[in-house]
Protein backbone atom coordinates (compact mmCIF):
# COMPACT_ATOMS: atom_id res chain seq x y z
CA UNK A 1 0.00 0.00 0.00
CA UNK A 2 2.83 2.35 0.94
CA UNK A 3 4.37 1.57 -2.43
CA UNK A 4 1.36 2.97 -4.23
CA UNK A 5 0.70 5.84 -1.85
CA UNK A 6 4.23 7.12 -1.38
CA UNK A 7 5.70 5.90 -4.64
CA UNK A 8 3.02 6.93 -7.10
CA UNK A 9 0.27 9.10 -5.60
CA UNK A 10 2.50 11.45 -3.63
CA UNK A 11 4.93 11.64 -6.51
CA UNK A 12 2.19 12.61 -8.93
CA UNK A 13 0.88 15.28 -6.57
CA UNK A 14 4.38 16.67 -6.01
CA UNK A 15 4.95 16.80 -9.76
CA UNK A 16 1.60 18.52 -10.31
CA UNK A 17 2.51 21.09 -7.69
CA UNK A 18 5.82 21.74 -9.44
CA UNK A 19 4.12 22.03 -12.83
CA UNK A 20 1.30 24.37 -11.84
CA UNK A 21 1.48 26.36 -15.05
CA UNK A 22 0.88 23.28 -17.17
CA UNK A 23 -2.29 22.66 -15.21
CA UNK A 24 -3.50 26.26 -15.25
CA UNK A 25 -3.06 26.75 -19.00
CA UNK A 26 -5.85 24.36 -20.09
CA UNK A 27 -8.15 26.02 -17.56
CA UNK A 28 -7.40 29.48 -18.92
CA UNK A 29 -7.97 28.11 -22.39
CA UNK A 30 -11.36 26.81 -21.35
CA UNK A 31 -12.28 30.11 -19.72
CA UNK A 32 -11.35 32.01 -22.86
CA UNK A 33 -13.18 29.68 -25.23
CA UNK A 34 -16.33 30.04 -23.16
CA UNK A 35 -16.06 33.84 -23.09
CA UNK A 36 -15.63 33.92 -26.88
CA UNK A 37 -19.12 32.59 -27.50
CA UNK A 38 -21.11 35.57 -26.14
CA UNK A 39 -18.85 37.81 -28.22
CA UNK A 40 -19.22 35.78 -31.39
CA UNK A 41 -22.85 34.73 -31.23
CA UNK A 42 -24.32 37.70 -29.40
CA UNK A 43 -25.09 38.28 -25.76
CA UNK A 44 -28.83 37.50 -25.88
CA UNK A 45 -29.65 35.71 -22.59
CA UNK A 46 -31.95 33.18 -24.27
CA UNK A 47 -29.43 32.25 -26.96
CA UNK A 48 -26.68 31.81 -24.40
CA UNK A 49 -28.85 29.67 -22.20
CA UNK A 50 -29.66 27.41 -25.13
CA UNK A 51 -26.09 26.92 -26.31
CA UNK A 52 -24.53 27.10 -22.82
CA UNK A 53 -24.32 23.40 -21.86
CA UNK A 54 -22.88 22.45 -25.25
CA UNK A 55 -20.33 25.24 -25.12
CA UNK A 56 -19.12 24.31 -21.66
CA UNK A 57 -18.87 20.64 -22.56
CA UNK A 58 -17.04 21.22 -25.83
CA UNK A 59 -14.64 23.56 -24.07
CA UNK A 60 -14.13 20.96 -21.34
CA UNK A 61 -13.32 18.26 -23.91
CA UNK A 62 -10.88 20.50 -25.80
CA UNK A 63 -9.12 21.70 -22.67
CA UNK A 64 -8.84 18.18 -21.30
CA UNK A 65 -7.22 17.13 -24.60
CA UNK A 66 -4.71 19.95 -24.19
CA UNK A 67 -3.71 18.82 -20.73
CA UNK A 68 -3.89 15.09 -21.39
CA UNK A 69 -0.45 14.74 -22.93
CA UNK A 70 1.31 15.53 -19.67
CA UNK A 71 -0.16 12.31 -18.23
CA UNK A 72 2.69 10.09 -19.46
CA UNK A 73 4.90 12.31 -21.64
CA UNK A 74 7.48 13.49 -19.10
CA UNK A 75 7.69 10.15 -17.33
CA UNK A 76 8.17 8.40 -20.65
CA UNK A 77 10.86 10.76 -21.84
CA UNK A 78 12.95 10.86 -18.68
CA UNK A 79 12.70 7.11 -18.14
CA UNK A 80 10.69 7.24 -14.91
CA UNK A 81 8.01 5.19 -16.59
CA UNK A 82 10.34 2.30 -17.39
CA UNK A 83 11.62 2.36 -13.81
CA UNK A 84 8.00 2.18 -12.60
CA UNK A 85 7.27 -0.69 -14.97
CA UNK A 86 10.27 -2.55 -13.52
CA UNK A 87 9.24 -1.92 -9.92
CA UNK A 88 6.95 -4.93 -9.82
CA UNK A 89 3.79 -2.90 -9.22
CA UNK A 90 1.21 -4.00 -11.81
CA UNK A 91 1.34 -1.51 -14.69
CA UNK A 92 -2.45 -1.32 -14.81
CA UNK A 93 -2.46 -0.20 -11.18
CA UNK A 94 0.12 2.50 -11.88
CA UNK A 95 -1.89 3.62 -14.90
CA UNK A 96 -5.15 3.80 -12.95
CA UNK A 97 -3.55 5.84 -10.18
CA UNK A 98 -1.84 8.20 -12.57
CA UNK A 99 -5.10 8.78 -14.44
CA UNK A 100 -7.01 9.36 -11.23
CA UNK A 101 -4.52 11.86 -9.80
CA UNK A 102 -4.35 13.59 -13.17
CA UNK A 103 -8.12 13.91 -13.15
CA UNK A 104 -8.02 15.24 -9.61
CA UNK A 105 -5.48 17.97 -10.28
CA UNK A 106 -6.72 18.95 -13.73
CA UNK A 107 -10.49 18.71 -13.30
CA UNK A 108 -10.81 19.71 -9.65
CA UNK A 109 -10.08 23.36 -10.47
CA UNK A 110 -12.43 23.13 -13.47
CA UNK A 111 -15.29 22.06 -11.22
CA UNK A 112 -14.51 24.94 -8.87
CA UNK A 113 -14.55 27.32 -11.84
CA UNK A 114 -17.79 25.91 -13.27
CA UNK A 115 -20.27 28.19 -11.40
CA UNK A 116 -18.55 31.16 -12.98
CA UNK A 117 -18.90 29.64 -16.45
CA UNK A 118 -22.55 28.82 -15.79
CA UNK A 119 -23.13 32.44 -14.84
CA UNK A 120 -21.42 33.68 -18.03
CA UNK A 121 -23.85 31.63 -20.09
CA UNK A 122 -26.97 32.46 -18.10
CA UNK A 123 -27.65 28.90 -16.94
CA UNK A 124 -30.40 28.48 -14.33
CA UNK A 125 -29.66 26.75 -11.02
CA UNK A 126 -31.29 23.41 -11.98
CA UNK A 127 -29.36 23.49 -15.26
CA UNK A 128 -26.15 24.16 -13.39
CA UNK A 129 -26.77 21.26 -11.01
CA UNK A 130 -27.36 18.95 -13.97
CA UNK A 131 -24.21 20.28 -15.64
CA UNK A 132 -22.19 19.68 -12.50
CA UNK A 133 -23.47 16.09 -12.28
CA UNK A 134 -22.54 15.41 -15.89
CA UNK A 135 -19.11 16.97 -15.39
CA UNK A 136 -18.50 14.90 -12.26
CA UNK A 137 -19.37 11.68 -14.07
CA UNK A 138 -18.11 12.60 -17.52
CA UNK A 139 -14.68 14.15 -16.97
CA UNK A 140 -13.16 11.02 -15.36
CA UNK A 141 -14.44 9.15 -18.40
CA UNK A 142 -12.52 11.62 -20.60
CA UNK A 143 -9.37 10.94 -18.60
CA UNK A 144 -9.65 7.15 -18.53
CA UNK A 145 -10.45 6.78 -22.23
CA UNK A 146 -8.03 9.51 -23.24
CA UNK A 147 -5.17 7.86 -21.36
CA UNK A 148 -5.33 4.85 -23.69
CA UNK A 149 -4.64 7.10 -26.66
CA UNK A 150 -1.97 8.99 -24.72
CA UNK A 151 -0.25 5.69 -23.98
CA UNK A 152 -0.28 4.80 -27.66
CA UNK A 153 1.01 8.17 -28.89
CA UNK A 154 3.53 8.85 -26.12
CA UNK A 155 6.50 7.57 -28.10
CA UNK A 156 5.68 9.76 -31.11
CA UNK A 157 7.43 13.09 -31.39
CA UNK A 158 4.36 15.20 -32.01
CA UNK A 159 1.37 13.24 -30.86
CA UNK A 160 -0.75 16.25 -29.85
CA UNK A 161 -2.95 16.65 -32.93
CA UNK A 162 -3.13 12.92 -33.53
CA UNK A 163 -4.37 12.53 -29.98
CA UNK A 164 -7.21 14.98 -30.64
CA UNK A 165 -8.12 13.28 -33.92
CA UNK A 166 -8.22 9.89 -32.24
CA UNK A 167 -10.23 11.00 -29.26
CA UNK A 168 -12.79 13.57 -30.37
CA UNK A 169 -14.96 11.00 -32.23
CA UNK A 170 -14.87 8.74 -29.17
CA UNK A 171 -16.23 11.50 -26.97
CA UNK A 172 -19.29 12.21 -29.14
CA UNK A 173 -21.68 9.91 -27.20
CA UNK A 174 -20.62 11.50 -23.94
CA UNK A 175 -21.26 14.97 -25.36
CA UNK A 176 -24.71 13.97 -26.58
CA UNK A 177 -25.86 12.50 -23.28
CA UNK A 178 -24.31 15.24 -21.17
CA UNK A 179 -25.91 18.10 -23.07
CA UNK A 180 -29.18 16.23 -23.27
CA UNK A 181 -29.19 15.90 -19.48
CA UNK A 182 -28.78 19.65 -19.07
CA UNK A 183 -31.49 20.31 -21.68
CA UNK A 184 -33.86 18.07 -19.75
CA UNK A 185 -33.06 19.99 -16.60
CA UNK A 186 -33.87 23.23 -18.44
CA UNK A 187 -37.31 21.83 -19.30
CA UNK A 188 -37.69 20.59 -15.71
CA UNK A 189 -37.79 16.98 -16.87
CA UNK A 190 -35.99 14.17 -15.04
CA UNK A 191 -32.48 13.59 -16.32
CA UNK A 192 -31.54 10.42 -14.45
CA UNK A 193 -31.48 8.24 -17.57
CA UNK A 194 -28.74 10.31 -19.18
CA UNK A 195 -26.75 10.35 -15.95
CA UNK A 196 -27.19 6.60 -15.65
CA UNK A 197 -25.84 6.06 -19.14
CA UNK A 198 -22.83 8.32 -18.51
CA UNK A 199 -22.29 6.52 -15.18
CA UNK A 200 -22.41 3.15 -16.92
CA UNK A 201 -19.85 4.31 -19.49
CA UNK A 202 -17.64 5.58 -16.67
CA UNK A 203 -17.80 2.29 -14.77
CA UNK A 204 -16.99 0.32 -17.88
CA UNK A 205 -14.07 2.62 -18.66
CA UNK A 206 -12.75 2.38 -15.09
CA UNK A 207 -12.89 -1.40 -15.22
CA UNK A 208 -11.36 -1.94 -18.63
CA UNK A 209 -9.15 1.02 -19.47
CA UNK A 210 -6.33 0.43 -16.91
CA UNK A 211 -5.52 -2.81 -18.72
CA UNK A 212 -5.73 -1.15 -22.11
CA UNK A 213 -3.49 1.69 -20.89
CA UNK A 214 -0.98 -0.81 -19.50
CA UNK A 215 -0.94 -2.61 -22.82
CA UNK A 216 -0.52 0.61 -24.80
CA UNK A 217 2.38 1.66 -22.57
CA UNK A 218 4.06 -1.70 -23.11
CA UNK A 219 3.64 -1.29 -26.85
CA UNK A 220 5.21 2.17 -26.62
CA UNK A 221 8.19 0.76 -24.71
CA UNK A 222 8.89 -1.82 -27.38
CA UNK B 1 18.45 -23.03 -14.36
CA UNK B 2 19.68 -20.46 -11.87
CA UNK B 3 20.35 -16.89 -12.82
CA UNK B 4 19.23 -14.88 -15.77
CA UNK B 5 19.15 -16.94 -18.93
CA UNK B 6 18.43 -15.83 -22.47
CA UNK B 7 17.46 -18.66 -24.73
CA UNK B 8 17.56 -18.43 -28.54
CA UNK B 9 16.77 -14.71 -28.52
CA UNK B 10 16.09 -12.99 -31.80
CA UNK B 11 15.62 -9.26 -32.09
CA UNK B 12 14.49 -7.48 -35.25
CA UNK B 13 14.36 -3.70 -35.47
CA UNK B 14 13.07 -2.00 -38.62
CA UNK B 15 13.50 -5.14 -40.72
CA UNK B 16 17.14 -5.47 -39.63
CA UNK B 17 18.13 -8.52 -37.64
CA UNK B 18 20.15 -7.28 -34.66
CA UNK B 19 20.91 -10.75 -33.39
CA UNK B 20 19.60 -14.24 -33.92
CA UNK B 21 19.43 -17.26 -31.62
CA UNK B 22 21.46 -15.50 -28.99
CA UNK B 23 22.30 -17.52 -25.88
CA UNK B 24 23.40 -15.77 -22.73
CA UNK B 25 23.64 -16.76 -19.10
CA UNK B 26 24.30 -14.47 -16.18
CA UNK B 27 24.80 -16.15 -12.85
CA UNK B 28 25.69 -14.84 -9.43
CA UNK B 29 29.23 -13.71 -8.78
CA UNK B 30 29.81 -12.74 -12.37
CA UNK B 31 30.53 -9.50 -14.18
CA UNK B 32 29.55 -9.67 -17.81
CA UNK B 33 30.85 -6.94 -20.06
CA UNK B 34 28.69 -6.55 -23.14
CA UNK B 35 30.67 -5.09 -26.02
CA UNK B 36 29.82 -4.08 -29.53
CA UNK B 37 29.79 -1.18 -31.98
CA UNK B 38 27.00 1.41 -32.13
CA UNK B 39 23.83 -0.12 -33.41
CA UNK B 40 24.82 -3.69 -32.61
CA UNK B 41 21.86 -4.07 -30.28
CA UNK B 42 23.36 -3.78 -26.82
CA UNK B 43 20.54 -1.61 -25.49
CA UNK B 44 17.94 -3.78 -27.21
CA UNK B 45 19.44 -6.86 -25.60
CA UNK B 46 19.38 -5.31 -22.14
CA UNK B 47 15.78 -4.21 -22.56
CA UNK B 48 14.85 -7.72 -23.66
CA UNK B 49 16.58 -9.13 -20.58
CA UNK B 50 14.54 -6.89 -18.28
CA UNK B 51 11.30 -7.78 -20.00
CA UNK B 52 10.66 -4.14 -20.96
CA UNK B 53 10.42 -5.18 -24.58
CA UNK B 54 9.57 -8.55 -26.00
CA UNK B 55 11.76 -10.59 -28.35
CA UNK B 56 10.79 -11.65 -31.84
CA UNK B 57 11.41 -15.19 -30.69
CA UNK B 58 13.13 -16.88 -27.78
CA UNK B 59 12.72 -16.56 -24.04
CA UNK B 60 14.32 -14.83 -21.10
CA UNK B 61 14.01 -16.70 -17.83
CA UNK B 62 15.01 -15.90 -14.30
CA UNK B 63 15.62 -18.96 -12.10
CA UNK B 64 13.59 -20.96 -14.59
CA UNK B 65 10.55 -18.65 -14.73
CA UNK B 66 9.76 -16.10 -17.40
CA UNK B 67 11.12 -12.67 -16.33
CA UNK B 68 7.84 -10.90 -17.02
CA UNK B 69 5.85 -13.23 -14.75
CA UNK B 70 5.23 -11.76 -11.28
CA UNK B 71 6.16 -15.01 -9.53
CA UNK B 72 9.69 -14.98 -10.99
CA UNK B 73 10.68 -12.38 -8.39
CA UNK B 74 12.91 -10.80 -10.99
CA UNK B 75 11.78 -7.25 -10.30
CA UNK B 76 12.73 -7.45 -6.63
CA UNK B 77 16.08 -9.02 -7.41
CA UNK B 78 17.11 -6.79 -10.28
CA UNK B 79 18.03 -3.24 -11.02
CA UNK B 80 18.05 -1.77 -14.51
CA UNK B 81 19.61 1.58 -15.37
CA UNK B 82 19.10 2.63 -18.95
CA UNK B 83 20.14 5.53 -21.13
CA UNK B 84 17.36 7.55 -19.62
CA UNK B 85 18.13 8.42 -16.04
CA UNK B 86 14.61 7.78 -14.78
CA UNK B 87 14.78 11.00 -12.79
CA UNK B 88 12.09 13.61 -13.00
CA UNK B 89 13.83 16.87 -13.88
CA UNK B 90 11.50 19.03 -11.81
CA UNK B 91 11.98 17.06 -8.58
CA UNK B 92 15.14 17.16 -6.51
CA UNK B 93 17.50 14.23 -6.01
CA UNK B 94 16.16 13.39 -2.58
CA UNK B 95 12.51 13.24 -3.68
CA UNK B 96 13.34 11.36 -6.87
CA UNK B 97 15.15 8.66 -4.91
CA UNK B 98 12.67 8.44 -2.09
CA UNK B 99 9.72 7.96 -4.51
CA UNK B 100 11.75 5.46 -6.49
CA UNK B 101 12.59 3.48 -3.33
CA UNK B 102 8.93 3.41 -2.34
CA UNK B 103 7.97 2.10 -5.79
CA UNK B 104 10.60 -0.60 -5.63
CA UNK B 105 9.64 -1.59 -2.12
CA UNK B 106 12.98 -0.57 -0.64
CA UNK B 107 12.56 0.65 2.92
CA UNK B 108 14.85 3.66 3.33
CA UNK B 109 15.02 6.63 5.62
CA UNK B 110 15.97 10.14 4.60
CA UNK B 111 19.29 9.61 6.38
CA UNK B 112 20.16 6.63 4.21
CA UNK B 113 19.51 8.62 1.06
CA UNK B 114 21.61 11.49 2.39
CA UNK B 115 24.43 9.06 3.17
CA UNK B 116 24.33 7.53 -0.28
CA UNK B 117 24.24 10.92 -1.98
CA UNK B 118 27.24 11.89 0.10
CA UNK B 119 29.06 8.77 -0.99
CA UNK B 120 28.48 9.49 -4.67
CA UNK B 121 29.76 13.02 -4.18
CA UNK B 122 26.59 15.09 -4.19
CA UNK B 123 26.79 16.79 -0.81
CA UNK B 124 24.75 19.98 -0.74
CA UNK B 125 22.96 19.22 -4.00
CA UNK B 126 20.21 17.08 -2.50
CA UNK B 127 17.42 19.64 -2.76
CA UNK B 128 18.14 21.21 -6.12
CA UNK B 129 15.85 20.23 -9.02
CA UNK B 130 17.62 17.57 -11.03
CA UNK B 131 17.51 19.65 -14.23
CA UNK B 132 19.88 22.17 -12.60
CA UNK B 133 22.54 19.50 -12.09
CA UNK B 134 25.21 18.76 -14.67
CA UNK B 135 25.00 15.63 -16.81
CA UNK B 136 27.59 13.85 -14.69
CA UNK B 137 25.84 14.80 -11.46
CA UNK B 138 22.52 13.56 -12.85
CA UNK B 139 24.23 10.29 -13.72
CA UNK B 140 25.50 10.07 -10.16
CA UNK B 141 21.99 10.55 -8.79
CA UNK B 142 20.73 7.77 -11.06
CA UNK B 143 23.61 5.49 -10.05
CA UNK B 144 23.01 6.02 -6.33
CA UNK B 145 20.20 3.48 -6.74
CA UNK B 146 22.93 0.83 -6.82
CA UNK B 147 23.70 1.71 -3.20
CA UNK B 148 20.04 1.87 -2.17
CA UNK B 149 18.32 -1.20 -3.59
CA UNK B 150 19.62 -4.55 -2.36
CA UNK B 151 19.26 -6.16 -5.76
CA UNK B 152 21.45 -9.04 -6.87
CA UNK B 153 21.20 -8.64 -10.63
CA UNK B 154 22.29 -5.35 -12.14
CA UNK B 155 21.64 -4.52 -15.78
CA UNK B 156 23.45 -1.32 -16.64
CA UNK B 157 23.37 0.43 -19.98
CA UNK B 158 26.39 2.70 -20.43
CA UNK B 159 26.71 3.51 -16.72
CA UNK B 160 29.97 5.40 -17.24
CA UNK B 161 28.55 8.02 -19.61
CA UNK B 162 29.30 11.58 -18.42
CA UNK B 163 31.14 10.39 -15.30
CA UNK B 164 34.49 11.93 -14.41
CA UNK B 165 37.59 9.90 -13.48
CA UNK B 166 36.65 9.78 -9.80
CA UNK B 167 33.16 8.68 -10.68
CA UNK B 168 34.40 5.89 -12.89
CA UNK B 169 36.75 4.68 -10.17
CA UNK B 170 33.95 4.77 -7.60
CA UNK B 171 31.64 2.79 -9.85
CA UNK B 172 34.26 0.20 -10.77
CA UNK B 173 35.05 -0.32 -7.12
CA UNK B 174 31.34 -0.77 -6.49
CA UNK B 175 31.21 -3.37 -9.26
CA UNK B 176 34.06 -5.29 -7.68
CA UNK B 177 32.44 -5.14 -4.27
CA UNK B 178 29.08 -6.29 -5.62
CA UNK B 179 30.47 -9.23 -7.56
CA UNK B 180 32.63 -10.38 -4.64
CA UNK B 181 29.48 -10.46 -2.50
CA UNK B 182 27.79 -12.78 -4.97
CA UNK B 183 26.06 -10.18 -7.11
CA UNK B 184 25.77 -10.35 -10.87
CA UNK B 185 26.28 -7.49 -13.30
CA UNK B 186 25.79 -7.11 -17.00
CA UNK B 187 27.03 -3.82 -18.32
CA UNK B 188 27.68 -2.15 -21.63
CA UNK B 189 30.39 0.39 -22.10
CA UNK B 190 32.56 1.82 -24.83
CA UNK B 191 35.55 2.24 -22.55
CA UNK B 192 37.18 -1.04 -21.54
CA UNK B 193 36.74 -1.93 -17.90
CA UNK B 194 39.90 -1.43 -15.87
CA UNK B 195 41.41 -3.91 -13.46
CA UNK B 196 39.65 -2.16 -10.58
CA UNK B 197 36.40 -3.74 -11.72
CA UNK B 198 37.90 -7.18 -11.16
CA UNK B 199 37.51 -10.36 -13.16
CA UNK B 200 35.02 -10.12 -15.98
CA UNK B 201 33.73 -12.05 -18.92
CA UNK B 202 33.37 -10.33 -22.26
CA UNK B 203 30.39 -10.90 -24.50
CA UNK B 204 30.73 -9.52 -28.02
CA UNK B 205 27.80 -8.42 -30.14
CA UNK B 206 28.59 -7.96 -33.79
CA UNK B 207 27.04 -5.41 -36.08
CA UNK B 208 25.03 -7.23 -38.70
CA UNK B 209 23.76 -5.98 -42.04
Amino acid sequence: MNRLWHGVVKRELALAYQQKTELVQPLMFMLMVVTLFPLGIGPGPDTLQRIGPGVIWIAAILSSLLGMERLFRDDFQDGSLEQMMLSGIPVSMIAAIKVFTHWLVSTGPLLIMSPLLAMFLNLTVPMYIALLCTLLLGTPLLSFVGAIAVGLTVSLQRGGILLALLLIPVFIPLLIFATSAVDSAALQLPYHPQLAIIGAMLLLAMAVSPFAIAYSLRVSQN
Amino acid sequence: MAGLVANALTCIKRDRILFENLELTLSQGELLYLRGPNGAGKTSLLRLLTGLSLPESGTVTFNGTDVGAPQSGFYDASLYLGHKSGLSSTLNALDNLSYWCAQHNVPVSKHMIYDVLERVGLVGLEDIPVRMLSAGQQRRVALSRLWLKPATFWLLDEPFTALDIDGIALLEAKFHDHVSKGGAIITTSHQPLSTRAGQHRVFDLEYRF
